[in-house]
C-alpha cells in the first residue's frame, strides 16, 4: 500500500509540475496576473508530493519491504538503520528521486525568498524549474520507477553496495545534488531573463547568492567524495579522474567562473551575454553529468544495469533543455548590450582571464572524459586518457589561475593604477617566493623546480588574500581600532579572502603530497617491523571482527617515531555477507602536517600478509583548502548587502520591470 | 532592433552548434553498447582451471569438458538477484539441447544446491569457484555473465548482464546454430 501511495504521489507531483511550467510562463508572456499567480502554489504543492513520495520509499526501506524491487536490490534486513535511510539513494531509481526532491527543495526556497521579485520574473523562474522537474518525473515514471513491485518477493534483499556503506557516503550524494540542482536556480533566472527579452543586471544581482549557495554545497559534496575515496578505497589517493568524479568537477569549474562573472555583470553591467551563457553552461554540465553517470555511456564497473532506453530518454531531455536554451540564447543574446567600458589593466580583465582559464580547464576535462566516446564513434584504436593526461593538463592550467587569483582583488574596476597595484604585489610576491624557497626544505629537506613553483604560488595566493583583507587595518593605534576596522570589513570580502586562502592551502597540500609521499608495499609477518620516512611500523597480528552485516580481518599495526609510539592503526579487510565483496578499510593516523596510512592486502600464508604503508605529508591540506573555499562561499552568500538589497530594491525593481515591459520588444 | 551582420549572428549560434556536435557523439555512444565491448578472451581457448563440482566435490571440473560440442558457461550465484531473473530463460535454453555449464561464483555451496533443487537445474554441471580465483581467469567482473564456447573449446562470445529471451533468440541461438554447423 505505502509504495503505491509513493507512486501515486509521484504522478500527482508530475501533474503539478506540468501546471507549474505551462500556466505561469504563458501568463508571463501574455501578462495575465491570475495565471502568473499559479506559479507559487503549484510549485509548493509539487514539492509536497515529491516529499511524500520520498518518505514512502524511505518507509519501504526501513520496513525491509522486499516486494519493492528497488528495496530488494539495495537493502537487507541486516543492514544498519542509518544505511537503510541512505540506501534510498544507493542506486539509479532512488538517486533520481533524491534529485527530484532536491529540485523540489530549491524550488520551494525560491517561492519563499522571492517575495520582492517582480511577478513575471517569479512566474518564469518557477516555470523553467518546473520544466526541469517534469523531465525528471517523467524519466522516473517511464523508465526508472523506484516503486516497482516484484512477485514473488524474495525473502531477503541483495544488500546495499558495500562501497556505499560508509558514513562519508551517507551525506556525499545529497550534498552533491544540492550543488548540481542548485545551479538550476541561476539557470532558471537566466532563461527567465532571456524569455523576458530584456537583460539588465537585475537578474545577475538576484542570482548571485543562489549561485554561491549551490557552489558551496557542490564544493562540500566533492570534498566529501574525495575524502571518502581516500578512506575507503585503500589506494591512498584522493582524486582519480574517474568519469563520475569529473562529472561533478566540471559544473564546479564553470560554477566558479559564473560566480566571478556575475560579480562583473552585477557591479559593472558588463559581460552580460557571457554571464547568461555561463549560467546555461553550469546547469547543462550538471545535467550532462547526470547523463554520463546514469546512462552507462561511459563504461564503469558499477554501471551494470545499462539500459539504452534510459540513456535515450536523458539524451532527448538534454537536447531539449540545453539545445533549447542555447537556441534561445542565440536568438536573444545579439540584442543584449553591455554598457560597462573597461581598460586592459582592470579588474574586469583579471576576471575575464579567470573565466577563460576555468572554462579551458573544464573543456580539457570534458574532452578527456568523453575521449573514449569519440574513439568508439570513429573506431579509432583505443588509447587511455588517464591520470597522467589530466594531471599534466590540469596543473598547467591551475598554476596561472592561482597567479591571477593573487592579482585580481587588487585591481580596481574599469581602470587600475598600475604602479599602485604593482607596489602592493611586490610585497606579496616577496612573501610567496620566501615561502616557496624555505618551506620545502623545512618539510622534506629537499625541493625541485616544480615544488618550488607550486609552493611559491600557494604562498602567493595566501599572502595576497590576507594582505588584501588587512590592507586598511594596519598600522593601527590600538587593539580597539583593529577590532573596529575588522568589524567594518564586509562579509563578502571576508568570504572572498577566505576562499582565496583556501586555494593557496589546497595548492600547498597537493604540491607536497604529490611530490613527497612515500609508499612501501611489502609482505609482513606477525611481529615484523618496517621503516619508512622516519616511522617504524610494527605488524602485531590479525584478528577476526564481526560487524552487523560483514565479517572482517582486522590487522593491528603500531607506529613508532624515534622509539616513541605514535599511533595504533587498525586496517581491515571486510567481507560483506550478502554480496561477498571484499572491502578495504584503511588504518589512518591523521595529522596537520602528515598522515600515516596503512592498508591491509592479501593473506600470503598463515602469519604473513601483504601490507601497503604510506607516508603522506600535508594531505589534509587538500581538504582543508576545499573546506576553506566552501566556508568563504558561505560568508559571501550571507553578505548583508543581499539581505538589505532584497528589501530596498523591491520597489525600484518593480518600477524598472514596469518600464521594460512598456518599452520591451513584445 | 538593429540588424546584425551574418558573422556576428553566427557567433551567438556557436554554443548551440557545438552542443549538437556533442549530442551527436552521445547518440553514437549510446548505441555502441558498452557491454558489447569484446572481451580479450573472445577468440581464445578457454583458460585452464580445475574446480570441484557442485553436486560432487570429489570430482573436478576443468576446461577439458568443453571441446566436442557447442556449450555455454554461465556465471551465477544465489546472492545475485539478476541471476534469478534469467533463470527461467536458461532453463528454457537448456531444454533446447544446448549444454550449459555453470560457474557458481563466490557462493555458499549448500545454498547453491538448495536453490537449484527449488528452481530447477539448467546446468549439465556447475563448477564451484568459491574464492573467485577462476572468475578472474575468465575476466568475470560481475554476475551474471555468459560465455559461448565452440566445439574446439574456443570462446566465441561473451554476454554481460541478464540474458533475456530477446538476447537468446536474436543473438545466442543464431550463433549457437552457426557454431554447431561448423566442423569440429
Amino acid at each position: 500500500m505505502i509504495p503505491e501511495i509513493g507512486h501515486f504521489a509521484l504522478i500527482i507531483a508530475l501533474c503539478l509540475a506540468l501546471v507549474q511550467t505551462i500556466v505561469p510562463i504563458l501568463g508571463a508572456q501574455t501578462h495575465t496576473v491570475q495565471w502568473m499567480a499559479v506559479a507559487k502554489p503549484a510549485a509548493r504543492g509539487q514539492f509536497l508530493f515529491v516529499a511524500i513520495s520520498y518518505v514512502c520509499l524511505t518507509y519501504s526501506f526501513l520496513n525491509s519491504d522486499f516486494s519493492v524491487l528497488y528495496v530488494a536490490n539495495n537493502s537487507n534486513t541486516a543492514l544498519p538503520t542509518y544505511y537503510k535511510v541512505s540506501a534510498v539513494w544507493g542506486a539509479h531509481e532512488g538517486s533520481l528521486l533524491l534529485w527530484a526532491l532536491v529540485l523540489g527543495v530549491w524550488t520551494f526556497a525560491v517561492t519563499m525568498f522571492s517575495r520582492s521579485l517582480p511577478d513575471e520574473m517569479v512566474a518564469r523562474v518557477l516555470g523553467v524549474m518546473g520544466f526541469v522537474s517534469v523531465g525528471f518525473f517523467l524519466f522516473m515514471l517511464l523508465t526508472s520507477n523506484p516503486f516497482e513491485r516484484i512477485f514473488p518477493s524474495p525473502a531477503e534483499g541483495r544488500d546495499l553496495n558495500p562501497l556505499l556503506q560508509d558514513p562519508g557516503l551517507v551525506i556525499h550524494p545529497p550534498m552533491l545534488y544540492m550543488g548540481y540542482v542548485g545551479f538550476s536556480v541561476a539557470f532558471a533566472f537566466a532563461i527567465a531573463a532571456l524569455l523576458g527579452g530584456k537583460l539588465d543586471s537585475v537578474w545577475a544581482r538576484w542570482s548571485r547568492p543562489w549561485v554561491i549557495f549551490a557552489w558551496v554545497f557542490l564544493t562540500l559534496g566533492i570534498t566529501l567524495g574525495s575524502w571518502w575515496a581516500y578512506h575507503e578505497l585503500g589506494w591512498g589517493g584522493w582524486w582519480f579522474w574517474d568519469p563520475v568524479e569529473n562529472a561533478s568537477f566540471m559544473p564546479w569549474l564553470v560554477g566558479t567562473a559564473l560566480i566571478h562573472s556575475l560579480a562583473v555583470t552585477d557591479k559593472r553591467s558588463s559581460f552580460k551575454s557571457w554571464t547568461v551563457l555561463l549560467a546555461i553552461f553550469t546547469f547543462s554540465l550538471s545535467l550532462l553529468g547526470t547523463f554520463l553517470v546514469r546512462s552507462g555511456v561511459l563504461v564503469s564497473v558499477h554501471a551494470f544495469a545499462t539500459d539504452p532506453a534510459r540513456g535515450l530518454y536523458i539524451l532527448i531531455f538534454l537536447a531539449v533543455v540545453i539545445g533549447g536554451s542555447l537556441l534561445l540564447y542565440a536568438l536573444r543574446a545579439p540584442h543584449i548590450k553591455s554598457s560597462g567600458q573597461f581598460e586592459l589593466f582592470s579588474r574586469e580583465t583579471a576576471l575575464l582571464v579567470n573565466n577563460v582559464l576555468l572554462l579551458v580547464a573544464m573543456l580539457t576535462i570534458l574532452v578527456g572524459t568523453l575521449y573514449p566516446l569519440f574513439v568508439s564513434a570513429f573506431d579509432l584504436p583505443s588509447l587511455s586518457v588517464g591520470k597522467p593526461y589530466f594531471d599534466l593538463v590540469f596543473s598547467a592550467l591551475t598554476l596561472p589561475l592561482v597567479f591571477v587569483v593573487g592579482i585580481g582583488p587588487f585591481m580596481r574596476w574599469k581602470k587600475a593604477a598600475m604602479n599602485k597595484v604593482l607596489r602592493r604585489l611586490v610585497k606579496v610576491a616577496v612573501i610567496g617566493i620566501a615561502v616557496g624557497l624555505a618551506l620545502p626544505f623545512m618539510v622534506a629537506g629537499k625541493t625541485t623546480i616544480l615544488v618550488t613553483l607550486g609552493v611559491t604560488l600557494g604562498g602567493w595566493s595566501i599572502a595576497s588574500a590576507v594582505y588584501y583583507l588587512l590592507r586598511n587595518v594596519f598600522p593601527a593605534e590600538s587593539g580597539a581600532a583593529v577590532m573596529h576596522r575588522l568589524g567594518k570589513i564586509p562579509r563578502a570580502t571576508w568570504g572572498m579572502s577566505t576562499a582565496h586562502v583556501g586555494i593557496g592551502v589546497f595548492v600547498l597540500g597537493v604540491t607536497f603530497v604529490s611530490a613527497f609521499e612515500q609508499v612501501r608495499e611489502l609482505p609482513m609477518q606477525f611481529g615484523q617491523k618496517a621503516e619508512m620516512s622516519g616511522y617504524v611500523f610494527q605488524f602485531e597480528g590479525v584478528r577476526d571482527v564481526r560487524g552487523p552485516n560483514y565479517s572482517s580481518k582486522q590487522a593491528s599495526v603500531r607506529v613508532y617515531r624515534n622509539d616513541r609510539p605514535v599511533a595504533l592503526l587498525l586496517p581491515e579487510k571486510r567481507t560483506y555477507l550478502v554480496q561477498q565483496n571484499p572491502m578495504t578499510e584503511a588504518g589512518i593516523d591523521t595529522g596537520f602536517l602528515r598522515d600515516v596510512y596503512v592498508a591491509l592486502g592479501e593473506q600470503i600464508d598463515g602469519n604473513t600478509w601483504g601490507m601497503r604503508l604510506y607516508y603522506k605529508p600535508f594531505v589534509q591540506w587538500v581538504w582543508l583548502g576545499a573546506m576553506l573555499m566552501a566556508f568563504g562561499g558561505l560568508l559571501a552568500a550571507l553578505d548583508r548587502r543581499y539581505q538589505l538589497k532584497f528589501k530596498r530594491e523591491k520597489k525600484t525593481v518593480k518600477a524598472v520591470m514596469q518600464e521594460n515591459r512598456l518599452a520591451g520588444p513584445s | 532592433m538593429q540588424v546584425l551582420h551574418r558573422p556576428a549572428m553566427f557567433r551567438y549560434f556557436l554554443p548551440a552548434i557545438l552542443f549538437s556536435v556533442l549530442a551527436g557523439f552521445l547518440v553514437v555512444g549510446l548505441y555502441k553498447d558498452p557491454t558489447a565491448v569484446s572481451s580479450p578472451l573472445v577468440g581464445k581457448p578457454v583458460p585452464q582451471f580445475s574446480l570441484p563440482r557442485l553436486w560432487d566435490n570429489e570430482a573436478m571440473f576443468s576446461e577439458r569438458e568443453f571441446p566436442g560440442e557447442v556449450s555455454l558457461l554461465n556465471v551465477w550465484a544465489t546472492w545475485c538477484l539478476a541471476c534469478r531473473q534469467e533463470h527461467p530463460v536458461l532453463s528454457e535454453l537448456s531444454r533446447q539441447a544446448v549444454t550449459i555449464y555453470g560457474l557458481n561464483y563466490k557462493d555458499d555451496v549448500s545454498e547453491a544446491r538448495q536453490y537449484l533443487t527449488e528452481h530447477g537445474d539448467p546446468y549439465a554441471a556447475s563448477a564451484v569457484d568459491k574464492s573467485g580465483r577462476v572468475g578472474i581467469e575468465w575476466g568475470v567482473y560481475g554476475v551474471p555473465e555468459t560465455f559461448v564456447i565452440d566445439k574446439t573449446g574456443v570462446i566465441r562470445h561473451k554476454h554481460i548482464g541478464v540474458l533475456t529471451q530477446e538476447d537468446v533468440e536474436e543473438t545466442l541461438l543464431p550463433l549457437i546454430r552457426k557454431l554447431q554447423d561448423e566442423a569440429a
